[in-house]
């Protein structure tokens, strides 16, 4: 994936210009800066969901399964997009056969995640930590070679942190690539970081 | 496409789906016009398809805010969007409003034959009635998936859903209340206001989802 001068705006305002990046297979770029840095908006604009204001993004070597970025990525924004009346394991269900492209079933899924045994609970009974593992364990159920994560630790606990370590580089190494807005560090080996709002 | 739909179902009938509130809302409004109108049952006989057109619209448009504000509020209206490679974001629109109908819209349906005797209305009456909104309230969900589509953005939006759709359920209301007429009073033709009818929600039920996916598409922020 290739970002060249990219731009992008909210509301008609410029929040952010010129940022270049080149991300290959097993390559993750942790995107860092301050409050209002445009972090997020990076994100949606690489997922498609904003419209590119200037320059360019494109994927290469995706084939007819992943033509744009958009098919290629799962996106774990700051919302976790489960039901809070459906039971977890519903949830991921539903987003497994949505999303296509299965990978690991909801049970799995939630074990990887180290939630097994609460897939039957409905979502909303889950702590603000659980409802982070259950959105991240929405990414294991379906296959996407490129991870868009905002925040993705927020509200975890520690050993649930490393574990979502594990499980990106696990990612990485199986050749998918990763572009994670944070504040905190997320345990990625050898990651790129590009640091937005500091040049001006 | 399945999944959706069943989701959807699912979460209409579960705590705060709110499938009922437009039967309870189409049951209150009916349940009161004999006594506004008073006890003059061949008056109510005459007005009762077209009381029991317009409440129904009016509970139709009751829960159409929801549609896409829940799925925006929690973040799936975006994996929605992204989704459009795979499934196509207006097939996507169109399993929704369906789910919708089916969950909301349907019971009003249903319940419609039992309102029908508070109306005084003959048996063919009821039965003509029933059947046009069977045909005609997809079309006013299709075309309330596009106001709904417009306003998702705005907390507060389901008034001016309501306003923006109103007037675009005028034709659908108009052939459903004439074909409802052309069943009982001997004179009129009941079968060309029907098709016309069914002719606008097959319409509707490809020019809605188109128009609310676009809106979707380009509302996301």
């Amino acid at each position: 994936m290739i970002a060249e001068n990219l731009g992008g705006e909210r509301g008609g305002e410029a929040v952010f210009s010129g940022i270049n990046f080149a991300l290959g297979k097993g390559q993750a770029l942790i995107v860092t800066g301050p409050n209002g840095a445009g972090k997020s908006t990076l994100l949606r604009v690489v997922a498609g969901l904003l419209p590119v204001a200037a320059g360019r993004l494109l994927i290469e070597g995706g084939a007819e399964d992943f033509p744009s970025v958009a098919s290629a990525c799962h996106y774990l924004g700051h919302q976790n997009a489960m039901k809070t009346a459906l039971s977890v394991a519903e949830n991921l269900r539903f987003w497994r056969d949505f999303s296509g492209a299965d990978f690991l079933s909801a049970e799995q899924a939630l074990a990887m995640v180290g939630l097994d045994g609460i897939g039957h609970l409905p979502f909303g009974y889950l702590s603000t930590g659980q409802r982070r593992r259950a959105a991240i364990a929405k990414l294991l159920v379906s296959r996407r070679p490129l991870w868009l994560l905002d925040e993705p630790t927020a509200g975890l606990d520690k050993a649930s942190e490393e574990r979502f370590g594990e499980l990106m580089t696990k990612h990485l190494d199986e050749g998918g690539m990763i572009v994670a807005a944070t504040h905190l560090p997320l345990g990625i080996e050898g990651a790129t970081e590009l640091r937005m709002g500091e040049v001006d | 496409m399945w999944s959706l739909f069943l989701r959807d179902i699912r979460l209409s009938i579960r705590a705060g789906g709110g499938a009922l509130t437009g039967v309870i809302f189409f049951l209150a409004v009916i349940a009161t016009i004999p006594f506004g109108v008073g006890p003059d049952l061949n008056l109510l006989a005459r007005i009762g398809p077209a009381i029991l057109w317009i409440g129904a619209l009016l509970a139709c448009l009751l829960g159409l805010d929801r549609l896409f504000q829940a799925d925006r509020e929690d973040g799936s209206l975006d994996l929605l969007v992204l989704g459009d490679d795979r499934q196509m974001l207006a097939l996507t629109v169109l399993t929704k409003c369906l789910a919708h109908w089916a969950g909301s819209v349907l019971p009003l349906v249903i319940a419609t034959p039992l309102l029908g005797l508070f109306m005084n209305m003959a048996p063919i009456g009821i039965g003509a009635t029933a059947l046009t909104l069977l045909v005609g309230t997809p079309a006013i969900t299709f075309i309330g998936a596009a106001g709904a589509a417009v306003a998702v953005a705005l907390p507060r939006g389901g008034l001016l859903i309501s306003v923006l759709v109103l007037p675009l359920t005028i034709p659908v209301l108009i052939f459903g209340v004439s074909a409802s007429y052309g069943a009982v009073a001997n004179p009129d033709p009941f079968l060309q206001p029907f098709l016309i009818l069914a002719a606008l929600t097959l319409f509707l039920a490809v020019l809605g989802p188109v128009a609310a996916a676009l809106a979707l598409r380009h509302g996301t922020d």
